[in-house]
C-alpha cells in the first residue's frame, strides 16, 4: 500500500522549486539594495551588543536605513522577550 | 547617436561573449557601423569567438596608457563590413583599466559608430563595473538555472545603482533580458524554469531567447560567429534578437518544443 502511495504521490517538479526558492532569495537581495556596504556587519555588532544585556534571537533585530532629502534615518527594531 | 550596450551577467559561462559577438554581427550586418569592446583583462575571448586572434597586435590597455592609437588597436572584422573589434589585453593586471581611459576611449568611438557593444567579464569587480559605467542600455544575458538568475538579479541591482547614468539621476540604463541555453524538452518536463518564471522573477523586459543548440559550439569551434550561421535556431534566434533592438516588433521563436517530423525521428534529428 506504502509502495503504490509512493509511486503515485506527485514529485513535485524541480523547476517550481527553483523559482520558489528564487522568488524567495530575489526578494531578499532587493530589500538590501542600496544599502551601504557595511549594512549587514553593523546589523550582527548590534545584535552582539545587545545580546550582552538581553537574549534576543537572530531574526528579532530589524535594521532599515531611508534617506529623505538630505538626511538618513537608521531605523533599528529589537523584539524583546517578555521578561 | 552612438548606443553603448553592454552584455553582462554576473554569472561565467552563461553566453556572454558568444552573445556580444553574435549581437554586434548581426547589427554590422544590417549595416550599422559597430564595435565590440572585450572588457575581460586577462582573461580575453571575444577575439577567439570572433575568428581573429591571430591578427591581434595592440589592445584595449595599449590604448588606454598611450602605446596605441585607437585606430592602430581596433580590428576589422574579415567577414562583414562595418564591423571592428577591440581586443583585451592578455597579460596586464585589471588595475590597468582607468575609468578616464575608458571614458576616452567611448567619446572617439561615439564619433563614428552606431553601435559599441560593450563585452563584460563575469564576476563584480572593476571590469565588469567598467564595462557597464558609461552604458545606455544592458542586455542581461540569463541561463535558465538558479544561480545564473540570481546574479543576474544582482547585475540588475548594480546597473541601476554603479553607472553614470544612476550617478547623475537622469535617465536610467535600459535593461533588456536575454535567455540563452533554453531546452523547450526540459521546461515541458518540469526541470527547467520557463521564460515566463524567469521574466517574472526578474521583472525585465524580455528582448530574446536563444536555445540551448548545437550550432553554437560548432560556430566558436570556427570563429564564426553564429548569426553567420543563418539556417540554425540560434543563429535565427540573434538575428531576431538583433531586430527587437532596432525596434522591430517580433513574436518569439524557439520556445516551444518542436514536433519531430517523420524523416527526422527516422534518422534521429539533432538541433541544429
Amino acid at each position: 500500500m506504502k509502495l503504490l502511495e509512493f509511486l503515485k504521490r506527485e514529485r513535485k517538479k524541480s523547476a517550481s522549486v527553483a523559482k520558489e526558492r528564487l522568488q524567495i532569495i530575489v526578494a531578499h537581495q532587493r530589500s538590501q539594495r542600496g544599502q551601504p556596504d557595511y549594512m549587514p556587519l553593523l546589523e550582527r555588532e548590534l545584535l552582539e551588543v545587545i545580546r550582552r544585556y538581553v537574549h534576543v534571537d537572530d531574526n528579532a533585530i530589524q535594521i532599515s536605513l531611508d534617506s529623505e532629502d538630505n538626511c538618513s534615518v537608521l531605523e533599528l527594531n529589537v523584539t524583546l522577550p517578555k521578561s | 547617436m552612438a548606443r553603448i550596450i553592454v552584455v553582462t551577467s554576473g554569472k561565467g559561462g552563461v553566453g556572454k561573449t558568444t552573445s556580444a559577438a553574435a549581437i554586434s554581427t548581426g547589427l554590422a550586418l544590417r549595416g550599422k557601423k559597430t564595435v565590440v569592446i572585450d572588457f575581460d583583462v586577462g582573461l580575453r575571448n571575444l577575439d577567439l569567438i570572433m575568428g581573429c586572434e591571430r591578427r591581434v597586435v595592440y589592445d584595449l590597455v595599449n590604448v588606454i596608457q598611450g602605446e596605441a592609437g585607437l585606430n592602430q588597436a581596433l580590428i576589422r572584422d574579415k567577414r562583414v563590413e562595418n564591423l571592428f573589434i577591440l581586443p583585451a589585453s592578455q597579460t596586464r593586471d585589471k588595475d590597468a583599466l582607468t575609468q578616464e581611459g575608458v571614458a576616452e576611449i567611448l567619446e572617439k568611438l561615439k564619433e563614428d559608430f552606431d553601435f559599441i557593444i560593450c563585452d563584460s567579464p563575469a564576476g563584480i569587480e572593476r571590469g565588469a563595473q567598467l564595462a557597464m559605467y558609461f552604458a545606455d542600455e544592458a542586455i542581461v544575458v540569463t541561463n535558465p538555472e538558479v544561480s545564473s538568475v540570481r546574479d543576474s538579479d544582482r547585475i540588475l541591482g548594480l546597473l541601476a545603482s554603479k553607472t553614470q547614468r544612476a550617478e547623475r539621476g537622469g535617465d536610467p540604463i535600459k535593461e533588456h533580458l536575454l535567455i540563452t541555453r533554453y531546452n523547450p524538452e526540459r521546461v515541458t518536463t518540469g526541470d527547467m524554469l520557463t521564460l515566463e518564471d524567469i521574466r517574472e522573477i526578474l521583472s525585465v523586459h524580455l528582448l530574446g531567447l536563444i536555445p540551448e543548440s548545437e550550432a553554437v559550439l560548432r560556430a566558436s569551434n570556427q570563429g564564426v560567429p553564429v548569426t553567420h550561421d543563418a539556417s540554425s535556431d540560434a543563429g535565427q534566434a540573434y538575428s531576431d534578437t538583433v531586430s527587437r533592438l532596432l525596434g522591430e516588433e517580433l513574436p518569439l521563436r524557439f520556445h516551444e518544443v518542436q514536433r519531430k517530423g517523420l524523416l527526422s525521428r527516422m534518422f534521429g534529428g539533432s538541433r541544429r
